[in-house]
């Protein structure tokens, strides 16, 4: 495998090295370099990149993991996964997830970051609410939780006869939701399982915009008052354009956890696919695929069509902040 | 009102002080309410949670609300040992605290490398670098699995710490990379002129200027490689297992035992300490979500 090795640590193996640098190469600076860039670059070459690289040609062989022969096949494995139902099931709903997790997740965190922020008074200085800084604490319990707990817990509450949901239905007097399985419903299983990954994104992005709503100055927010502007009209036309880059940043990773969402899934799914295969997603398939019905060929193929999509959705994201960013720049 | 204010401020200043009109107060209530619901959503499922860890698996049934009839502290203890808890909380501490340890050393110096030298290839390395956060982790899976077969590291804790000292790295780079691009650099050069080499230079002056940025790195490196799921459950399947593995399998179990007081108790045990630990240093971590993002 190849490394990438800098420039200065192979030319200036030596001390006596190229005069013609600026500086002197010593012994001292070259071992420094080659230690500190070397080490890390080797464990990061060696279980990041290379496996990395090591699937895009595995999914071109019918390798089944198990065996040490295999032959090359060429696109095979994409066309069976092309032609497999239960595979393009859960594209579909690794797309539906795509669609709906980031942005629900985003505009909601937005939404509490602007109040917190910007919701006192509208005269004085323009300051965040009173208490801002409990909500915050609060709304970011859920980042410290592992997503497998969190599946877990949420697996509980949905629970038909036992979970705090349909116990608190009850208790607002809808007996409709005595046993309902929010779980076990081909209806509501996508969008319970949706519910569970925003509750568990919400707080850290809303974390997020809060520091980048403080990095606004504040002269801008009394000149948009001064202007006349409303708190609704402040919010769209001067904070979200302001902190613009922070959402591209959000969206781009939530597209990639919508993408995934595996933990989730396996945690609130004990039969994988959930009612119908309705929750269904990608990287169970691929899982599956590897390591129950040993395709090891077949699986990556599945591996390399996440990374595509998530490719083409960042690729789609920073288009389309390029693309409305001009007002951006005006106002900056 | 206004009038009493301004008899009351210090003389020379016009009274900025606010005076909350009505429309102040509908949006300052909305805003509450708001938020109160939403704190309610987070905390609400968690009190049920620990709530629910006292009861026995009857009274979960029965109902969902009404407290335990008595305090069973004996759900924690079968988590514990019965399920394995304990034992993969250790495992979890070891590997967590190692890889941790690793990829901030190893990354601190990378991105020190890499912020503050000039050299053939480094732009490249930095991408490459970034490059690694955005491939799903999933792609690299099933070559790592055979790759830590063929080396033997299959099903090992050492295995599990290099693979999480590699995903971890870019992240832990790409933080560092502007936290060192911003040090002053008068200070390396006056080490310098004082004769202390590169090495030197980096452990006793940059390394420790650079302490706000590590905290911030470590603390959500941390919370990352904690809550890993899908690395043990690949290529640790048979190996020591980490506490969510831990969790999801005694998760699976109840579909055949019925001990739900016991797995609320696993639940609790793994969510409790980390979020003790993040209240005591909350203010730390807000402050390093805004350095973070600010550059």
């Amino acid at each position: 495998m190849t490394l990438p090795v800098p420039g200065t640590t192979t030319g200036g193996g030596l001390p006596a090295a190229a005069p013609r640098r600026r500086k002197q190469l010593t012994w001292d600076k070259v071992s420094f370099m080659l230690v500190f860039l070397g080490v890390p670059l080797v464990i990061y070459g060696l279980f990041v990149v290379w496996p990395f690289l090591q699937a895009f040609y595995y999914s071109l062989t019918d390798w089944s993991g198990f065996s040490p022969k295999f032959n090359f096949v060429g696109l095979a494995n994409y066309v069976k996964i092309f032609q497999d139902d239960l595979f393009l099931k859960a594209l579909g709903n690794n797309i539906l997830l795509l669609i709906v997790v980031p942005l629900v997740t985003i505009v909601l965190s937005l939404a509490l970051a602007v109040v917190v922020t910007v919701g006192g008074s509208s005269k004085g200085q323009v300051k965040g609410l009173k208490g801002s800084s409990f909500y915050r604490v609060v709304s970011f319990f859920p980042y410290t939780i592992p997503a497998i707990a969190i599946g877990i817990m949420w697996g509980q509450i949905y629970d038909p006869s036992g979970g705090l949901l349909n116990g608190l239905l009850r208790a607002m007097g809808l007996q409709n939701f005595k046993d309902f399985a929010w779980l076990g419903n081909s209806n509501t299983a996508m969008f319970a399982s949706m519910f569970v990954i925003i509750w568990g994104f919400v707080g850290f992005y809303m974390v997020l915009f809060i520091a980048g709503i403080k990095g606004i100055p504040a002269e801008l927010y009394e000149a948009a008052r001064i202007d006349g502007a409303g708190r609704f009209r402040t919010a769209v036309s001067l904070t979200i354009p302001m902190i613009r880059d922070n959402i591209q940043t959000a969206y781009v990773y939530l597209g990639i956890l919508a993408l995934d969402a595996f933990v989730y899934m396996a945690a609130l799914f004990p039969n994988a696919g959930g009612p119908e295969n309705t929750t269904l997603v990608m990287s169970q398939q691929l899982f599956f695929t590897a390591f129950q019905r040993g395709q090891f060929g077949t699986a990556t193929a599945m591996g390399v069509v996440m990374a595509v999509a998530t490719l083409i959705f960042s690729g789609l994201v920073f288009l389309v902040n390029r693309l409305t960013g001009g007002k951006d720049q005006e106002l900056v | 009102m206004s009038i009493l204010n301004k008899t009351k401020a210090p003389a020379g200043h016009v009274e900025r002080k606010a005076e909350s009109t009505a429309s102040d107060r509908v949006v300052a209530g909305t805003s509450h309410v708001v938020l109160i619901l939403w704190s309610a959503i987070v905390v609400l499922p968690l009190l049920w949670t620990f709530m629910s860890s006292f009861k026995s698996s009857a009274e979960i049934f029965a109902s969902p609300f009404a407290l335990p009839s008595v305090w069973r502290f004996d759900n924690y203890t079968r988590a514990w040992t019965e399920a394995g808890i304990g034992q993969a909380f250790g495992n979890s501490l070891i590997l967590v605290g190692a890889s941790l340890v690793l990829v901030m050393l190893l990354g601190a110096m990378s991105a020190y490398v890499l912020a503050r030298f000039k050299f053939w290839g480094n732009r490249f390395v930095y991408i490459l670098l970034l490059a690694g956060n955005t491939f799903p982790v999933f792609l690299a899976m099933v070559p790592l699995f055979k790759m830590l077969e063929r080396m033997h590291l299959l099903n090992t804790l050492f295995g599990l710490i290099l693979t999480y000292v590699g995903f971890a790295l870019a992240f832990t780079v790409f933080f560092l990379h502007s936290f060192f691009k911003n040090l002053p650099g008068e200070i390396a050069e006056a080490a310098a002129i004082d004769g202390a080499g590169e090495w030197r230079t980096f452990f006793q002056i940059m390394l420790p200027m650079a302490k706000p940025g590590l905290a911030s790195v470590a603390i959500f490196n941390f919370l990352g490689l904690w809550n890993q799921f899908l690395i043990p459950v690949t290529i640790n399947a048979a190996g020591p297992k980490v506490l969510s593995q831990s969790l999801a399998a005694f998760a699976q179990q109840m579909g055949y035992a019925v001990d739900f007081g016991a797995l609320f108790a696993a639940v609790t045990i793994t969510v409790i300490p980390v979020l003790v630990v993040y209240i005591i240093f909350q203010r730390q971590l807000q402050g390093s979500v805004s350095q973070g993002t600010s550059r």
